[in-house]
This record gives structure tokens, sequence and C-alpha cells, in this order.
């Protein structure tokens, strides 16, 4: 189970995302969720605007999918990644992973987190008090890092 | 030949467009494109960050452009 959507991601999304992975051989689940921070590199931030190149950003979570299961003989990892606008707090993105035992389970979730960050075009804007930024995008000759 | 451009984050802001159809000689590579599109875009110098996607997937700057591709800019990402 790999999608983008533009609904909210609620608990019952990320249960369902956990739910898939967990295999009677699995011993371990780690879940991940990507939540909007209200404050960031000294700004007080409103909300966030996520855009994606949706078509692609599809086939590069599965690439990450598919570099877990080569790297770690992983088969269960489900991701579930919001764009548009999202509110402090909210869940921007879900990432499960299930595997016999728990070592690989933290490894790969740092991997696939890495690989999303890296790879999968999708952007964030940071709307905040007093202006708005690309989060990443050098802007005027600065870097804003992304967090 | 004639490819689709796509604008994305704040190339899309600064285009003032998602995207654009632009005419290029055959072979052209998407480094020429770039140059094009600096100048008929007003896109700033940043443009050194970006990648290029060429039908959904990453290619080299100089890997020649196809009548018909879908030619992406992506600039730095933040997705998760």
């Amino acid at each position: 189970m790999i999608y983008i959507t533009s609904e909210v991601l609620n608990p019952q999304d990320v249960q369902h995302v956990t739910d898939v992975v967990r295999k009677n051989g699995n011993g371990a689940v780690v879940t991940f969720l990507g939540t909007i921070r209200d404050f960031s590199e000294g700004r007080n931030v409103l909300h966030l605007e996520y855009e994606s190149y949706q078509p692609m950003a599809e086939n590069m979570l599965h690439q990450i999918a598919e570099e877990v299961r080569s790297r770690w003989g992983i088969q269960d990892i489900a991701i579930a990644h919001r764009v548009g606008k999202l509110g402090i707090g909210d869940i921007s993105l879900v990432v499960a992973i299930a595997s016999p035992h728990r070592k690989d389970a933290f490894e790969a979730s740092q991997y696939a987190m890495d690989r999303i960050k890296t790879i999968v075009p999708i952007w964030k804007k940071e709307v905040f008090e007093g202006g708005e930024t690309w989060v990443g995008s050098p802007v005027d000759g600065t870097t804003t890092q992304a967090p | 030949m004639k490819v689709s451009v796509l604008f994305f984050a704040l190339f899309r802001e600064r285009a003032g467009t998602s995207s654009a159809e632009i005419e290029l000689p055959d072979r052209a590579t998407p480094m020429e494109l770039m140059t094009r599109l600096r100048n008929e875009y007003s896109l700033l110098p940043v443009l050194d960050s970006v990648l290029i996607a060429v039908n959904s997937e990453y290619v080299d700057s100089d890997a020649p452009l196809h009548d018909g591709d879908e030619v992406a800019i992506i600039p730095p990402v933040s997705g998760g």
C-alpha cells in the first residue's frame, strides 16, 4: 500500500497503514509519522502547503520500497503521504515497515525516511508569521535548510 | 521538436505557470532547455540546484530529449 492523497491522514489511516504490514512472520512493526511543527528555524509557522509531481512521486515511493526489499529482504512496507494545505499538528506522512526482528525494521525505516526526503518530488512551502518560504530552496542567496 | 515542461513549487511561482510547451532543436539536451527557460521565464540563477526528470525518470542534463517528452524541472525537494 503506497499512496499520495490530499485527504486528511487521521488515526484510522495510521492504523490501516500499520495493519497492512502486520504478518504472522513479523515480530517487529515500526510506524513513523511525519507531523507539522509550529516552530522552525526561528519562525512561527502558521501552516504548510505541500505540492507534488504526483505520478513521479508515487513511482519514487515504490522505488524506495523496492530498495528496502532488496537491501533487507523486507516485503512489508506501506507509505501514505498527504499533500495540500496542512495545519500544525497534522500528519503529513505515515511509513510502516515490518520485519521478523526489530533491527531491520528500525534501520529500514531510517533509510526510507532519508530516501523520501532526498528523491521524492514533493515540496513544502512554510507559511509563517511575516512571510513564506519553500523549504530547501535557496532564497536570495540564503539557503533555507529543510527541517 | 516540442516538449512539455512542468514547473513546481518556487519555479511555478516565479514562472507564473505550472507548464509550458517549448520548441527545441532535435536532440536538444536538458541543459539547453534550461538556458531557454532561464531567459524566457525569468528564473533565478538558482536553477543550478535543480534536477531534471523526463517522463517521470531522473536524467542527466546532457541526455538528448525527444519530441513529446514531459520534462519536469525539480527544485530541491522537501517531502516528508
